[in-house]
């Protein structure tokens, strides 16, 4: 229909922005390592009722303290033992999968929700709406979590929806700090200016311009909060203002084996172990995913 | 040069003020950023706009596009004013080409998504429509069909300048701002995007403002120049006038600071003494003055008048 000639010739594209996302997922050992371990964990918590050989809550005095399998004393009916009531170790820990995922995810989305509204609004108007994000961000950092949290399930009592509730308020300031930088950086990029002289609306742009830019820290943070998280409420119900018995959550399950530290540590070591390796596969996956969608080899 | 009588864009005394914060408590002082432009552009002329950095090139920029208000005067598009307009109205008759095309182009949306933002946001036609008049573009700016599922990351700077001229133009719009729209490509690309926009200027009958630093790119493209200077159109004519004749010494000082390729010139000496003022404090009187190497007493006292000599129009005490 033209005749302007300048057309560039034939040539190949370098590979799409989702091979490269592909390739360098593939290539990152950590990342496969922390991911796979999640989806384990993950399924096992989905498959409680179906993987746990006894119900977490069924007590049997007679058999309370049965040592793991691989101890003197223990036997393949109780694969991981019994705790003082008698309930099935294994049982108990699948299911405290369950209270600790629901935990980490329930407190992110909160608490994910309420940061990046924020941060993105302060990035993204600056001037007033900054200040008083910021403002709010200065209050936030200088209440103490733990203290905040401890006066909170002590006056309202402990259960898992306040836990949920009382985390999610309160760990909202990484997400609002990272997203308004983030927010701020990407703002000034022309092909915001440019939607913006195509007539859209600021939402539109918040939300295609925007936020698709944004996410891979927003993944980062997530991660990383969602071990915190856990991490607070096993601390808080060590502390017996978590979650309440006889629900089987990790930290309860330390708290439990306390008494007995020095003559059964496996009542310990168990659930500490389920931990330990659970945060840390959060954060090897929140590194990998920095890692991977890094401006590295971007023009 | 046949032009219609209305000019198609119209600037009116306009003025643009930020008050800068001066630190806490400190209250706060105006930046004259624009200090009483007018301009008329006429329909199928391109205006080259030269300057400085900090001279009010991109915030003549924006006020066009509607993304900005003037602190005073007025835009006209057609005799129409823009005040009260919807920014909607005013992105289908002005639409802007951006300097970096690294940064123009949104790095996590596909090429055809990109260029049919403005179709789907203005709600013109269906998808298929969208895709259709997407592909007719790529066609026009010299891009295969191909590059759709895309994305700007798989493509040179002049495929995404390309891309983004695209984009600028799927609404057909009467104007197109092109600010700096071949500064931050490789030399080898900038012509043969400088000739694509002369070609779409013919072929779609565009009226175009040219910001640039360039002032060959400027001389070779433009059917008028406005030398800016701290916000104040110090110098307008046509292009053989300002570099051949300039009248402005600044116009001058801007002509010998052209780096030419010749080896063993040395970096040319353009007799501006002082430093860019501060734009918070401008200088008494003519606002070039400090730099200007034929000061005379009366330019640190009086601002100077506009003065019409030939074709040119010139703000200086020299011709008064």
């Amino acid at each position: 229909m033209t005749d302007v000639t300048h057309s560039i010739e034939e040539e190949d594209f370098g590979p799409s922005p989702r091979e490269i996302l592909k390739k360098s997922i593939l290539a990152h050992r950590s990342l496969l390592l922390g991911f796979g371990a999640i989806v384990i964990i993950v399924l096992a918590a989905l498959l409680a009722p179906v993987l746990a050989p006894h119900d977490p809550y069924l007590q049997d005095l007679s058999i309370r303290f049965t040592p793991p399998v691989w101890q003197d004393g223990g036997s393949w009916e109780h694969i991981l033992g019994t705790d003082h009531l008698g309930r099935d170790y294994l049982s108990r820990l699948l299911y405290g999968a369950r209270i600790s995922l629901t935990i980490g995810i329930g407190a992110v989305l909160i608490s994910g929700t309420i940061g990046t509204t924020l941060g993105v609004c302060a990035g993204y108007f600056g001037g007033r709406v900054d200040m008083v994000v910021n403002y709010l961000i200065t209050v936030r950092l200088s209440m103490p979590v733990v203290l905040v949290a401890l006066a909170i399930v002590a006056i309202f009592g402990g259960s898992l929806n306040i836990v949920i509730m009382v985390l999610g308020f309160l760990l909202w300031d990484r997400f609002a700090v990272v997203m308004r930088s983030s927010t701020m950086q990407v703002r000034n990029m022309d092909y915001v200016q440019s939607a913006q002289a195509v007539g859209c609306s600021t939402l539109r742009i918040v939300l295609t311009e925007i936020m698709p830019n944004i996410m891979n820290n927003l993944i980062v943070v997530a991660t990383l909060e969602m071990a915190h998280a856990i991490l607070l409420e096993a601390g808080l119900s060590f502390l017996g203002l978590g979650v309440q018995p006889p629900l089987p959550s990790w930290g309860l399950m330390v708290a439990e084996g306390k008494e007995m530290l020095f003559f059964e540590p496996w009542l310990i070591m168990i659930p500490g172990a389920a931990l330990f390796i659970l945060i840390l596969s959060i954060n090897l996956m929140g590194d990998g995913v920095r890692d991977v969608t890094a401006p590295a080899g971007k023009n | 040069m046949t032009h219609s009588d209305t000019p198609v864009l119209e600037l009116n005394g306009i003025k643009k003020t930020f008050m800068i914060s001066q630190g806490l408590m400190k209250g706060t002082k105006p930046l004259y950023a624009l200090n009483d432009i007018s301009v008329q552009l006429n329909k199928g002329e391109v205006l080259g706009i030269v300057g400085e950095s900090g001279c009010g090139k991109s915030t003549l920029a924006k006020i066009l596009l509607g993304l900005m208000e003037p602190t005073s005067g007025e835009v006209l598009i057609d005799g129409q004013s823009l005040k009260g307009h919807k920014q909607l109205d005013i992105s289908r008759r002005v639409q802007p080409i951006f300097q970096d095309p690294y940064s123009s182009l949104n790095p996590r949306k596909r090429i055809g998504d990109i260029i049919s933002l403005p179709l789907r946001v203005h709600g013109i036609g269906d998808p298929a429509e969208h895709e259709r008049k997407v592909i007719e573009i790529l066609d026009l700016v010299g891009l295969p069909k191909r590059v759709l599922n895309n994305y700007p990351n798989q493509m040179s700077g002049g495929q995404r300048q390309r891309v983004a001229i695209a984009r600028a133009l799927i609404m057909k719009p009467e104007i197109v701002i092109c600010d700096e729209p071949t500064s931050a490509l490789d030399v080898s690309v900038q012509s043969q995007i400088l000739n694509l926009l002369m070609d779409l200027k013919d072929e779609l009958q565009l009226t175009y403002l040219f910001i640039s630093h360039d002032l060959s790119v400027v001389e070779h493209l433009a059917d008028r120049v406005i030398v800016m200077y701290l916000g104040r159109i110090c110098e307008q004519a046509p292009p053989d006038r300002i570099f051949d004749e300039p009248r402005h010494p600044y116009t001058e000082a801007l002509l010998g600071s052209v780096l030419t390729p010749e080896p063993g010139q040395g970096v040319p000496d353009t007799n501006l003494g002082a430093s860019y003022p501060n734009p918070i404090n401008p200088p008494s009187g003519c606002r070039f003055h400090p730099r200007c190497a034929k000061a005379m007493d009366i330019c640190k006292s009086n601002a100077p008048m506009l003065q019409q000599i030939n074709r040119s129009k010139v703000e200086c005490h020299l011709y008064e």
